[in-house]
């Protein structure tokens, strides 16, 4: 189980970098680990995290991750300064994509990195300003909903 | 089943983590969208694409897939088999495309016995 103790960490990262693509959420996961969290909590935090940092890599000059491990939840902050999104609507519809060739041709941009967020929260919120930045969290309940 | 068990069937190819050839694996994935087999793939998959970059690494690593087999004669680069090695994870290449190499897995995987 995990313990009364406060758990929180900010990573930054660097936009185009995909060499480092998925080491914030690594690093989180064995943090996550190390703390007691259940399997089962790890592996949604695993997909939130992975798709964010890819999101900023592909879309944003830079932005931080941070989380905080509260008693009956986990939470994900993603912070960017970028392009940012002109319909976020749309943004969450799973297929759209507006990435170019040199990232899908990595097999990412397939416009299913909101949907698949979305889908391993149980809290889901995101706002963006066109060509300054774009804000994302996501909260996972410890013991279900 | 286990991975070697695999290698062995198929006459496939190991590129790394010859030592983690003993895991066993509970099902399988095929995919070339790595948010795709972020998404859907489940632990202890075998997975097979037919990208060959350093990110499948990171999907595979996050996801604990007991291993990646690159299809269609693909070489994965040569950062793919240093981060492969320094995260357990063992790449295998095939020179069959995916349909069959998953039709030839799924059949071993279900009916061999």
């Amino acid at each position: 189980m995990p313990s009364e103790e406060y758990l929180e960490g900010i990573y930054q990262i660097q936009g185009r970098d995909f060499v480092d693509a998925g080491i914030v959420s690594s690093e989180m996961k064995k943090k996550l680990k190390e703390k007691g969290i259940p399997e089962s909590i790890i592996r949604k935090v695993a997909v939130v995290t992975f798709e964010a940092e890819v999101n900023i890599i592909s879309y944003a000059e830079q932005g931080t991750i941070r989380y905080y491990v509260e008693p009956n939840s986990v939470t994900i902050e993603a912070n960017d300064i970028g392009a940012g999104i002109e319909d976020l609507e749309l943004a969450q519809q799973e297929g759209y994509s507006t990435a170019d060739d040199s990232i899908r041709e990595m097999g990412f941009g397939a416009g299913m990195g909101l949907a698949n967020i979305k889908n391993h929260s149980d809290e889901f919120e995101i706002s963006s300003v066109p060509h300054e930045g774009t804000y994302l969290r996501s909260t996972i309940y410890l013991n279900g909903k | 089943m286990t991975l070697d068990a695999i290698i062995k069937e198929l006459g496939l190819k190991c590129k790394c983590c010859w030592e983690k050839l003993g895991n066993e694996i509970n099902g399988g994935y095929a995919g070339d969208l790595l948010s795709d087999v972020m998404g859907n793939s489940k632990k202890g998959d075998v997975w097979v694409t037919r990208q060959v970059h350093l990110n499948i690494v990171a999907v595979a690593s996050l996801k604990e897939h007991a291993g990646i087999i690159i299809v269609q004669g693909a070489s994965p680069d040569k950062d793919t088999l240093e981060k492969a090695q320094k995260e357990g994870i063992p790449i295998i290449v095939s020179d069959l495309p995916e349909f069959e190499l998953v039709g030839k897995i799924y059949h071993l995987m279900h009916h061999a016995q």
